[in-house]
């Protein structure tokens, strides 16, 4: 398996540029973490879920993908739930643990924000294909062309790697030293393969190099990065949807900026 | 073509190199002229400096901090920092030329570099294409070609930046007999559309012989030793270039004398056997063999029909899909099934020798890594100190023994690889590829080593693809099916 495959699919989000998706989640986080309400968290989640559908992602891939997530919202609004500030009517005490009206509150404001903010990011970014990305990045935000492409191609030996480290693990047991000392050996393995991978990455160079790159010429690009009005209406709708999360939140009191707390 | 695609011109006055840190020259006192056009074969003993001599051409040889040059080396009059993109060069490393993810984009890369207009980079991507022969769409994972057809788009890479020089260094020595030709048919069909100047870099000269008219040999301690027509200098040189470990076609290696012992026990049986990894079938035909005390078995076939997932689920070190390995010649007091084996227990029993022999260095020495075997066995240190002396005198590795495994040249990593499994003297050796890029010394010593454990009862499998290997070792052929076409998707993009 390689981390390069490239990303193909027919609906409206991959047809969007990468980097107005990047823009588009780091719009609605960046919001979202300036408080932690309930009511900007659901408002959000509740407009974000009506866009997955026109995203035209299906629900069941949407579930594999995002389950880690959903784990994660559960398992952190749970411990919020237990050891949570408390305040309000205490329903439940044992040596740490408080369930309190605060720390419920606390609890599910936790939960939503953390899907509000992920599952968009996820979202977008398993519909970006590594070399739109780096088109974008350079052609776009104008991150320097050598830096951009050196990241995108040592990206493709990240799945080299993978494959060095099962032959390095199947050749330590042929060599008869599998059976003890598993943390040594797991950093004589973890040696080698950092001794192979500056190899190969040596020569990942010279190959770039061999075929004119970091030549004088001002560097020409096959594919155009282009902003289209669809990636327009996306990043609009990341700040429509910010805005409404909190002007809702304002407006019901429950907006508390966490730049004001104590 | 258009009309900047004619060929190139080499001159070299007196040129040399000295990588930093070392006090020999790589190379030195070099003098030649190479007309637009030629098609030039460069032999050498290894460490003449072909490979360096090809990367200054290229105009990766690095600044003064890498190495210091003297005389004078120029592509059309011009120093070749600044006429890249004028020289092309195809590494050997099929896997380390790859640099983008899709058919298309991989081609155009050079040219973006290069600054030529959009338009035109797609024109020339599409003529390149069909010039190697590699009719795939643009948007083709590359992750999903075989050794030949990366070797190809690489090439196709350089052609679209319509080179004048095209610098081949060892293009075919990681490739079976049919990427091979492969490459060689593509190389051939593009130096007489382009007209491009040649230079390759090749152990075996029978590859390229037809479609040089130019040998140039490099001698071992600076200057050139021979040059003229191939027919001549491979008359004048052949014997010597052969005993450097060039594969001369009139100068074989010799095939060693098989005198094979009577005992012929079975030692290790697969029945009706699946093999693949993570519980993924690769083979479609189950395979059932027996291997035999003193026997060699071969186990040939195209890219992805499993020949190495075979070895490793022999060698105890994969478990079977479905079916049984049981070495009840082999056990001797432990299970019948190999991976049920600890580690320990397979040294005395089967060796395993991997395609990279970096993958089994775990020493900081080469004395150290032929006793990691023994020590794990707990053998008494006379004893171990005995058969390194022993092994290390019969691999020539004996000047070697406080170097580190990984600075070795190709061809003493492959002897220290074999030398390390032989230390604990398993009954069955495993070998991935053992011949893959050897030169013809390092072959001929192999195979006779080979044979001399063969003839004292020692039972040996070998992957390989090399048909003279074959003919001199093997007594038997495994040939496994190319995986059907659903299959084969899996087992690529499983690579």
């Amino acid at each position: 398996m390689s981390v390069l495959t490239p990303v193909k699919g027919t609906q409206a989000v991959y047809r969007l540029n990468p980097v107005s998706k990047l823009a588009a989640s780091a719009i609605i986080s960046v919001t979202l973490v300036l408080s932690i309400d309930w009511v900007s968290a659901a408002v959000a989640l509740a407009l974000e879920i009506v866009i997955f559908f026109w995203a035209g992602i299906g629900l069941r891939p949407f579930l594999r993908r995002t389950m880690p997530i959903w784990i994660a919202a559960l398992l952190g609004g749970f411990t919020i739930l237990l050891y949570g500030r408390a305040s309000g009517e205490t329903y439940f005490q044992f040596l740490l643990i408080q369930i309190s009206d605060g720390s419920i509150e606390l609890a599910i404001a936790t939960t939503l924000r953390m899907l509000a903010i992920a599952l968009p990011a996820v979202v977008l970014f398993i519909t970006i294909d590594p070399t739109d990305l780096a088109d974008g990045l350079a052609q776009i935000v104008r991150l320097p062309a050598r830096f951009v492409l050196g990241a995108l191609a040592s990206l493709r030996l990240v799945g080299l790697f993978a494959e060095d480290w099962r032959s390095l693990e199947l050749a330590r047991r042929a060599r008869g030293i599998a059976d003890r000392g598993r943390l040594r050996r797991f950093w004589g393995q973890a040696f080698a393969l950092l001794v192979l991978s500056i190899r190969r990455g040596a020569k990942l160079s010279t190959a770039m190099e061999a075929r004119g790159f970091g030549a004088p010429a001002l560097r020409t690009w096959a594919r155009e990065s282009r902003l289209r009005s669809a990636d327009g209406v996306l990043v609009a709708l990341a700040i429509v949807i910010s805005l409404t999360a909190v002007t809702v939140s304002v407006l019901t009191g429950n907006w508390n900026f966490i730049a004001a707390q104590s | 073509m258009s009309v900047d695609a004619v060929g190139a011109r080499i001159d070299a006055r007196a040129w040399g190199w000295r990588h930093t840190g070392r006090s020999d020259w790589a190379l030195s006192g070099i003098d030649l002229t190479i007309t637009p056009g030629e098609r030039v074969l460069l032999l050498g003993a290894s460490g003449a400096g072909k490979s360096t001599f090809l990367h200054a051409l290229a105009g990766v040889l690095g600044d003064d901090d890498d190495g210091e040059a003297h005389g004078e080396l120029l592509v059309d009059g011009r120093a070749p920092e600044i006429v890249r993109g004028r020289v092309g060069l195809l590494l050997q490393d099929p896997d380390a030329q790859v640099i983008l993810a899709r058919v298309g984009d991989d081609v155009a890369f050079g040219c973006e570099n290069l600054g030529v207009p959009r338009d035109e980079i797609w024109r020339r991507v599409d003529a390149a294409l069909t010039a190697v022969g590699l009719k795939l769409p643009l948007d083709h994972p590359t992750s999903a070609l075989s050794g030949g057809q990366k070797q190809r788009l690489a090439l196709a890479g350089l052609l679209a930046m319509q080179p004048g020089l095209l610098l081949l260094d060892e293009p075919t020595a990681n490739l079976d007999s049919h990427g091979v030709e492969e490459v060689r048919a593509a190389v051939e069909a593009v130096v007489a559309e382009t007209g491009a100047t040649l230079v390759v870099i090749e152990h075996r000269v029978s590859i390229w012989r037809e479609l040089v008219d130019r040998v140039i040999v490099f001698a071992p301690g600076g200057g050139v030793l021979a040059d003229g027509p191939p027919g001549r200098v491979l008359a004048e040189q052949g014997a010597s270039l052969a005993a450097s470990g060039v594969w001369v076609p009139e100068f074989p290696p010799a095939r060693p004398v098989r005198r094979p012992g009577r005992d012929t026990r079975v030692l290790l049986t697969t029945e009706e056997l699946v093999i693949g990894r993570n519980a993924r079938a690769v083979n479609d035909e189950p395979i059932s063999l027996e291997l035999e005390r003193g026997r060699s078995l071969a186990i040939t076939g195209p890219n992805g029909s499993g020949k190495s997932t075979l070895a490793l689920t022999i060698g105890g070190l994969l478990p079977p899909v479905v079916g049984t390995v049981s070495a009840a010649g082999l056990a001797n007091g432990a299970v019948e099934e190999p991976i049920s084996w600890k580690s320990k227990e397979l040294l005395t029993r089967i060796g395993s020798v991997f395609q990279d022999p970096e993958h089994q260095f775990v020493a900081a020495t080469v004395r150290d890594e032929l006793a990691v075997g023994p020590r794990a066995l707990g053998l008494p240190e006379h004893e171990i100190d005995a058969r390194i002396a022993n092994l290390a005198a019969r691999l020539r590795l004996d000047t070697l023994l406080a170097a580190n495994p990984f600075t070795l040249s190709g061809g003493e990593k492959r002897r220290l690889s074999v030398a390390t499994v032989l230390a604990t003297r398993p009954p069955l050796v495993i070998l991935d590829e053992p011949t893959f890029g050897q030169d013809s010394r390092t072959w001929q010593e192999l195979v006779a080593l080979l044979a001399e454990l063969l003839d004292d009862g020692t039972s040996i499998v070998a992957v390989t693809h090399d048909t003279e290997f074959i003919a001199a070792i093997a007594d038997q052929e495994l040939r496994l099916a190319a995986p059907t076409p659903a299959r084969r998707d899996d087992v690529e993009s499983a690579r």
